[in-house]
């Protein structure tokens, strides 16, 4: 596959140590379970989960790990990240951004269509597969496009892209589908199968050339607006279709207050319904464009700060189920130019954690209840078992020092990019190690 | 929200990137230079070496020859060398990126860039990057996007104060395409900061930003309520493409009811003055008998500009007039 760089790494045989993690804070936000434990490790499955001095019969730990003062938590599932392969390699590659993933504690990743060419033939999402599984470190389930070429004007093979590894199907933002009727075939057709649809809510017309959030700011900056009404005018149209189809649809990327309450309302009717915000939605507003500067050009826009408690708010009532990063690496060249022209996106794998641990403590937010957030309601939506920490389950996993500063710098990140406004900023919360299927892929400590 | 980045570390301007957040007392400081460079009784503006030797760059990334040939007047009435670069048409068609052009050309020994581009906020990214590689050199906005045209303003400011004196107690109309207008914006901030208590700004509400309330200015979508007992009525530019289309239905339509006629200027005072940034069109947002009327000072703001423009170039590299 020519799309792809090359890449000579071997499909090695499996080699999975015996591990102890001995004396984290274990909590596992699907069971509520918050004790310190230790956890046995074996074929890549947890073994058994103990009282602290006990071990299970006859094992003897290749490595053992003394994590006292750490959080062991399921490694996180993300429900946005671009690993710009195929074609975006000038802006990062696989090897680099699955290498920021587990160093972000990201164990399960879904990363979004919107490729050159976008993910809408069975071969490329094969390979995608093919290659993220030959580097052995996080899950990756990626999203197919909704239609050929993401023109919004044929359906994709859908069952051939699912048997490829498809998780659900999209269109980019950047694309929004200007054909109702084709949308609604597409859920229509999704439906008959049982996929899911995935959406970021975006009138196709209503602002489509704006660059920021339709406001006093935007104003004032003489930026073209993104009104709130481009996202709650498909909103009102995806439930509709939703309520026509019943399809299950997984509202992506929510920036609006008026989203979230859209939102809220349609879980309330029953509709099958669930929905993702990136983290730096959490933290930034309009305001924080400052002068012009492009690292806060994202779709969807920062809105207004009411729109940012609106956010935090629907998770904490449960409106919204999960924290994405919605990472989106992006080359100097294509970002270091005037705020309009400006390639949207920021990075986000390696500050999915701080970042949502910020909100948290800001906010008063229990550690299960954000964990939860990161964890097995993401997975839920993927609709695996992942995100929870049982025996005989999947050993993947996030230990983390919850309180340990750290200044972001480039030098302290894995991504290729160094598209991020919290360049210079100091976070709490750092990944210690990740370990996927029972295998340390990832460790700050030098154990 | 800080806009220091026209400012060095000792309150001097460095830059002029917009009016929004330009100390009033630099502002006025500049509008004095502008007067001691013109001679007011022969309406002429005078030549001076006060750059002699200094290298100004016009850096169009957006065409417009009236107003690169203001900046260029400027220049040599300074005594600077100027250089006139349409990079439209040069290096980003050859895929430079806008940086790479910067640099090289600081490379050239430029001592000033006059910058106009296209995109909102490029003066900016331009100062910041000038500001790590080539920190002796000024930049000036000459229009960027929908944001903001400083030399614009301050022309207009020096007019209003001409023909007016005192800001402090004028009602100003603008009227016309604020969405769009550069022009607006610029001279919104300029007039708030000194000091006018009434500003207003009529448009049909396709063509009004969001936010004009908090900008401090009253909108208006009736042209008669908006101009009543007005000093100052500032007309903008409405651009070709937008007289047709989902924002206006037709010029003759937009005339009927935005644009300035004899009949509708008598609701300003008597003795109010009419501006215009030009180019004009006339008989759509402004009427013959208006643009070449008795109350229109629109030709003396051509010639005010120069002598603002040299002011701030003068003011940049710190010498005074």
């Amino acid at each position: 596959m020519s799309h792809f760089s090359a890449t000579s790494v071997p499909h090695l045989p499996p080699v999975f140590p015996r591990l102890a993690i001995c004396g984290a804070r274990l909590i596992d936000p699907a069971t509520g379970l918050d004790e310190t434990r230790d956890v046995f490790i074996a074929d890549g499955s947890i073994l058994a989960i103990l009282p602290c001095g006990q071990s299970p019969d006859g094992f003897n730990a290749d490595r053992v790990i003394d994590a006292k003062g750490l959080v062991l938590a399921p490694g996180l599932v993300d429900l946005s990240a671009r690993l710009r392969e195929p074609g975006f390699e000038y802006m990062a590659t696989l090897e680099s951004e699955m290498k920021a993933a587990v160093a972000g504690g990201v164990t399960r990743l879904v990363c979004p269509p919107d490729t050159d060419p976008p993910l809408d033939e069975p071969g490329l999402v094969e390979m995608l597969k093919h290659r993220a599984r030959n580097l052995m470190q996080a899950h990756v389930h990626p999203l197919g496009a909704l239609t050929v070429g993401l023109a919004g004007e044929q359906l994709t093979e859908m069952a051939e892209l699912t048997e490829a590894g498809c998780v659900g199907f999209s269109q980019s933002i950047r694309f929004p589908l200007k054909d109702t009727q084709v949308l609604f075939r597409a859920m229509q057709y999704a439906k008959t199968f049982g996929y899911s649809i995935w959406a970021e809510p975006r009138d196709p017309w209503l602002g489509i050339s704006g660059v920021a959030h339709s406001g006093p700011m935007a104003g004032r900056l003489g930026l073209p607006g993104i009104p709130a009404a481009a996202e709650t005018l498909r909103l009102l149209t995806l439930f509709e279709l939703v309520r026509m189809t019943s399809v299950r649809l997984h509202v992506c990327r929510v920036s609006s207050a008026a989203g979230v309450e859209l939102i809220r309302k349609a879980k309330a009717e029953g509709l099958p319904v669930t929905a993702d915000v990136a983290v730096h939605h959490l933290h930034l507003t309009d305001v924080d464009i400052g002068d012009y500067d492009s690292n806060l050009r994202v779709d969807p826009p920062f809105r207004g700060q009411r729109d940012r408690e609106a956010l935090r708010k629907g998770l904490v009532d449960g409106t919204i189920d999960a924290i994405c990063s919605d990472h989106a690496p992006v080359d100097d060249d294509s970002k270091q130019l005037p705020f309009g022209e400006a390639e949207p996106g920021v990075i986000g794998l390696e500050l999915l954690l701080p970042l949502s641990l910020k909100w948290a403590s800001q906010d008063k937010v229990g550690l299960g209840h954000v964990l939860s957030l990161l964890t097995h309601r993401p997975a839920a939506i993927l609709s695996r078992e992942a995100g929870g920490i049982r025996v005989g389950g999947q050993a993947d996993l996030c230990l983390f020092d919850p309180q340990s500063p750290w200044v972001v710098t480039t030098d302290t990140l894995f991504s290729q990019g160094r598209n991020t406004p919290f360049i210079g900023h100091e976070l709490e919360g750092r990944v210690v190690a990740t370990m996927v299927d029972g295998r340390c892929v990832f460790n700050r400590m030098g154990f | 929200m800080p806009r220091s980045i026209q400012l060095n570390a000792k309150g001097e301007l460095t830059h002029l990137l917009s009016t929004e957040g330009l100390p009033k007392a630099i502002l006025l400081r500049i509008l004095d230079h502008a007067k001691d460079f013109l001679d007011v009784s022969k309406m002429q503006v005078r030549n001076t070496d006060l750059l002699a030797g200094k290298s100004i760059f016009n850096i169009f990334f957006e065409n417009s020859t009236r107003t690169r040939t203001t900046f260029e007047i400027a220049a040599k009435k300074l005594s600077a060398d100027i250089v006139n670069l349409n990079v439209n048409a040069s290096s980003t068609a050859k895929g430079e990126s806008l940086l790479d052009t910067i640099d090289n050309l600081a490379a050239m020994r430029a001592d000033m860039f006059v910058v106009r581009h296209a995109q909102s906020g490029a003066p900016y990214l331009i100062a910041k990057h000038i500001n790590q590689v080539a920190p002796h050199i000024h930049v000036m906005n000459a229009g960027d996007g929908r944001h903001a045209h400083p030399t614009q303003a301050l022309l207009d400011m020096f007019t209003i104060r001409h023909y007016k004196g005192d800001f402090t107690q004028l009602r100003v109309a603008i009227v016309g395409d604020l969405l769009h207008s550069r022009v607006a914006r610029s001279g919104i901030h300029a007039l708030t900061t000194l000091g006018v208590p009434d500003i207003r700004v009529v448009a049909p509400l396709t063509l009004l930003p969001s936010g004009t309330a908090e900008m401090g200015v009253r909108a208006f979508t009736n042209l008669d309520e908006g101009l009543e007992d007005v000093d100052v009525v500032m007309m903008l530019r409405l651009q070709n493409e937008r007289m047709r289309g989902a924002l206006l239905p037709s010029p003759q339509e937009y005339f009927k009811h935005y644009g300035l006629t004899e009949q509708r200027l008598k609701r300003a005072k008597s003795d109010a003055i009419v501006m215009h940034p030009g180019p004009m069109n006339r008989g759509v947002e402004i009427d013959s008998v208006v643009a070449d009327g008795a109350q229109s000072v629109i030709l003396s703001q051509v010639t005010f500009g120069i002598a603002v423009r040299m002011a701030v170039m003068s003011t940049l590299n710190g010498v005074a007039a």
